[in-house]
């Protein structure tokens, strides 16, 4: 009895630690694990991503000096900024970015990667080059085009124009060749960065599909447009995609080189909203307008591209 | 084990001493003992022998007020990072602002409330009133100590003068002098005759500048509330008058989008024949700029027949961040009446001034304009002529004129935001050859009544 009561009384407790390391195990397995591990990520981003979103949001029905307490004023800040006439022009120098980008700076850098991986030697310099402006610090590259731009007969772009009889050009000084001049620029800075990502989609195609477009007598179009451009499809719509994003958010060139002029002809969403905040136009300190105008901005890019993957859900198959 | 341990610990301790180091940013202290406080000391760019010159400054203080400590820190107003330095708590307690800031910092209680530091100063009662007027907030309550006064004037490059066959001792004395030698700089040397500040406010800045000096003005005011009057023949005769050098004359060869800073390093580096700024600008242009003096000439803004013209006039206040204490709050104004203002009316603080500023290859004797009267500022000028080593000789055309000049201060209302309505404006005159100047004066003075209805 003692052999058999006593494994009993010692089992009892036994199997209730075992439940309880196993649980823990279990627990651990199931995504406990997972959740230590990604503690720091969540923390940084709440802390950095998430809670200025939020607290974007309950600005955004706040007036506030970021000083003393703020005071609630309902939806009051939308109401200042869609009667704001910047707006609209804000809104078409934005639209005229992303559709010159569009135009310009999409195609460039799949031509550049198409050609990059058709040449037999040298190819990994040419990406490297491509790359290069990526690596050059948005400021730098800045300040470098401004002397490309000069204004003066004895600006760069304005040099070489001369030596053809054109010019000069007043790049950023023009109503109608500031927001080109600022595609041109960002154009460079970041296609080598796409360019990366597509010469690495490339290598995925296979080259007997190559061989036998070849055989079926495809010529150096027929091969892009029947091999090349549907195995990049799934790329070539996400990068789109954030392409418009970025273009939309559009902030860095026109607040460097022009500040948005001349007179508002490069103003742009994401510099109005900095305007409103800690600029000039608006006399700077309108905190609350500029979260409003932050938030309609997020919503409506959020709403296109969820609008823009339903659209395309098929398409990248 | 035990590495984990300590590895956390030593995480633990790095983190503090990051967070200790955040927390001593625009430190300041007020242990009963003293207070500590920091102030703006010098300009990003400011060379060493400027950065020194503070220093000696501020432990001479320091040796005058044992009871408060100094820490001089370069600093410089941006009205855009303002107030993240503000809610950051990296202000330093006792800094600048221009005139043209300090009521909108005054209504978004930004700055601390000094009045009674500030009356308490033995020369308060003649502090001259235009310009005490542009530290005080609408409620009648000063808000600050102001210094650094100035007429906007025209600045012209001698070498480039003495180039296109003008003679740098007779400068323009009208408009029509002005756009004559503008053009002939442009057609004999190739640099740009005439410049203007277009962007950032400077735009607006500058186009009042020409308003005031032919004989307009941009506000009106009636007992509490504001007009807009940006729409008045002098701003359309000044935007004629840019338009005409810009397209006509083609004078503006070099490009016309400056700021303050551009416009100050494309002077000093011999590109630019004229320009108006401040009148006290050479001290930027020796200090930040490196300019060659020899080159440097100084001249009054040609004023208008009209009686009522006048040359703007601007200058900072020195304020005090709104998390400073009361303790704090004294002694940034006992610094700022120690460094900025008390040498106008102390002979030795003067002396003592200009010789360390000398000592240190700073400029002395740019010319300014009296925080109080024509009296005290001849006298200081007396007191420390022997410390001079500005180029006086080739600024009188501007201090031959300081006097008879009649100070008209910036537009009191919304100043910087009207600057910015009208920036725009300047920049169509000077891009857009077909610029229709009484419509953009007609949508801007909408526009500026906008902005002082809003308040």
């Amino acid at each position: 009895m003692s052999r058999v009561g006593g494994p009993a009384l010692v089992r009892g407790p036994a199997r209730r630690r075992t439940s309880v390391a196993s649980v823990v195990a279990r627990w651990w397995r199931g995504g406990a694990a997972t959740l230590v591990f990604l503690l720091p990520m969540l923390l940084v981003f709440g802390l950095f991503s998430w809670w200025p979103i939020a607290r974007t949001a309950v600005m955004s029905l706040q007036e506030t000096n970021l000083v003393g307490p703020a005071e609630w004023v309902g939806l009051e800040n939308f109401r200042t900024v869609l009667a704001d006439p910047l707006l609209p022009t804000a809104l078409r120098n934005t639209a005229v970015f992303a559709a010159l980008a569009f135009v310009f700076g999409y195609p460039i850098p799949l031509v550049m990667a198409v050609v990059f991986s058709s040449l037999r030697r040298l190819r990994g310099l040419y990406a490297c080059l491509a790359y290069l402006p990526v690596v050059v610090p948005p400021a730098v590259a800045v300040l470098l085009w401004k002397t490309f731009y000069d204004a003066g007969s004895g600006g760069v772009f304005n040099t070489i124009l001369g030596w053809v009889g054109i010019g000069p050009v007043p790049w950023l000084e023009s109503a109608g060749w500031v927001l080109p001049s600022l595609v041109m620029e960002a154009t460079w800075a970041a296609a080598g960065g796409t360019v990366i990502i597509y010469l690495a989609a490339l290598t995925t195609v296979p080259q007997e599909l190559y061989d036998a477009a070849s055989a079926d007598g495809a010529g150096v179009l027929g091969k892009i447009w029947h091999v090349t451009l549907p195995h990049l499809r799934s790329v070539l719509l996400i990068t789109l995609i954030l392409q418009i994003i970025g273009t939309a958010q559009v902030f860095l060139e026109p607040y460097l080189f022009t500040g948005g002029g001349p007179s508002h002809a490069s103003l742009t969403l994401l510099l109005l909203i900095y305007e409103y905040a800690f600029g000039s136009t608006t006399g700077g300190g309108d905190y609350g307008p500029a979260t409003a105008l932050s938030l309609m901005m997020a919503v409506a890019l959020a709403l296109l591209s969820w609008i823009y993957f339903r659209l395309t859900r098929g398409w990248s198959d | 084990m035990r590495t984990t341990r300590l590895r956390s610990v030593a995480l633990a301790a790095v983190a503090a001493a990051v967070l200790g180091s955040l927390a001593a940013c625009g430190e300041s202290s007020d242990d009963g003992d003293g207070v500590t406080i920091t102030v703006e000391g010098w300009r990003p760019g400011d060379k060493q022998a400027t950065i020194d010159a503070v220093k000696k400054q501020a432990a001479a203080f320091n040796k005058e007020h044992p009871d408060i400590t100094v820490k001089p820190v370069e600093w410089q107003w941006n009205a855009q990072t303002f107030p993240a330095q503000l809610a950051g708590g990296t202000l330093p307690i006792s800094f600048r602002v221009p005139f043209t800031d300090t009521k909108g910092l005054v209504e978004r209680k930004q700055v601390a409330d000094v009045d009674a530091e500030v009356r308490e100063l033995p020369y308060f009662d003649k502090l001259n009133p235009t310009v005490l007027a542009a530290a005080q907030g609408t409620d009648g309550k000063v808000y600050g100590l102001p210094s650094d006064v100035y007429a906007n004037a025209l600045h012209y490059n001698r070498d480039l003068f003495t180039k296109a066959g003008l003679d740098p001792d007779k400068p323009p004395t009208t408009w029509e002098e002005v756009r004559a030698a503008a053009k002939q700089i442009n057609e004999r040397t190739g640099a740009t005759g005439y410049a203007e500040m277009t962007t950032s406010n400077t735009g607006g800045w500058i186009l009042t500048t020409l308003t005031y000096a032919l004989g307009g003005r941009m506000e009106a005011e009636e007992g509490d509330a504001f007009t807009a009057t940006v729409d008045n023949p002098q701003t359309e005769e000044a935007l004629q008058l840019l338009h005409d050098m810009r397209w006509t004359d083609e004078s503006f060869s070099g490009g016309t989008a400056y700021d303050w800073n551009s416009i100050n390093q494309a002077f000093a580096a011999g590109k630019v024949g004229m320009y108006i700024s401040g009148s006290d600008i050479y001290n930027a242009l020796v200090t930040t700029s490196a300019i060659d003096p020899e080159m440097y000439g100084l001249t009054a803004v040609p004023m208008g027949d009209s009686p009522d013209a006048g040359a703007l006039g601007g200058g900072s206040v020195n304020v005090v961040s709104a998390k400073a204490s009361e303790a704090e709050a004294e002694a940034a104004v006992a610094w700022a009446d120690f460094f900025r203002v008390r040498k106008y009316t102390d002979q030795d603080a003067a002396v003592a001034d200009a010789k360390t500023q000398s000592a240190a290859d700073q400029p002395v004797g740019t010319p300014t304009f009296p925080i109080f009267d024509e009296a005290s500022y001849t006298t200081y000028q007396e007191w420390v002529k022997d410390y001079v080593n500005v180029p006086l000789d080739q600024m009188t055309g501007y201090t031959s004129k300081m006097f008879d000049l009649t100070l008209v201060a910036e537009p009191p209302a919304q100043t910087q935001a009207v600057y910015g309505a009208l920036d725009p404006v300047v920049q169509k005159v000077l891009s857009d050859e077909n610029a229709d100047i009484p419509a953009l004066l007609k949508a801007a003075d909408a526009s500026v009544q906008q902005i002082l209805d809003k308040g």
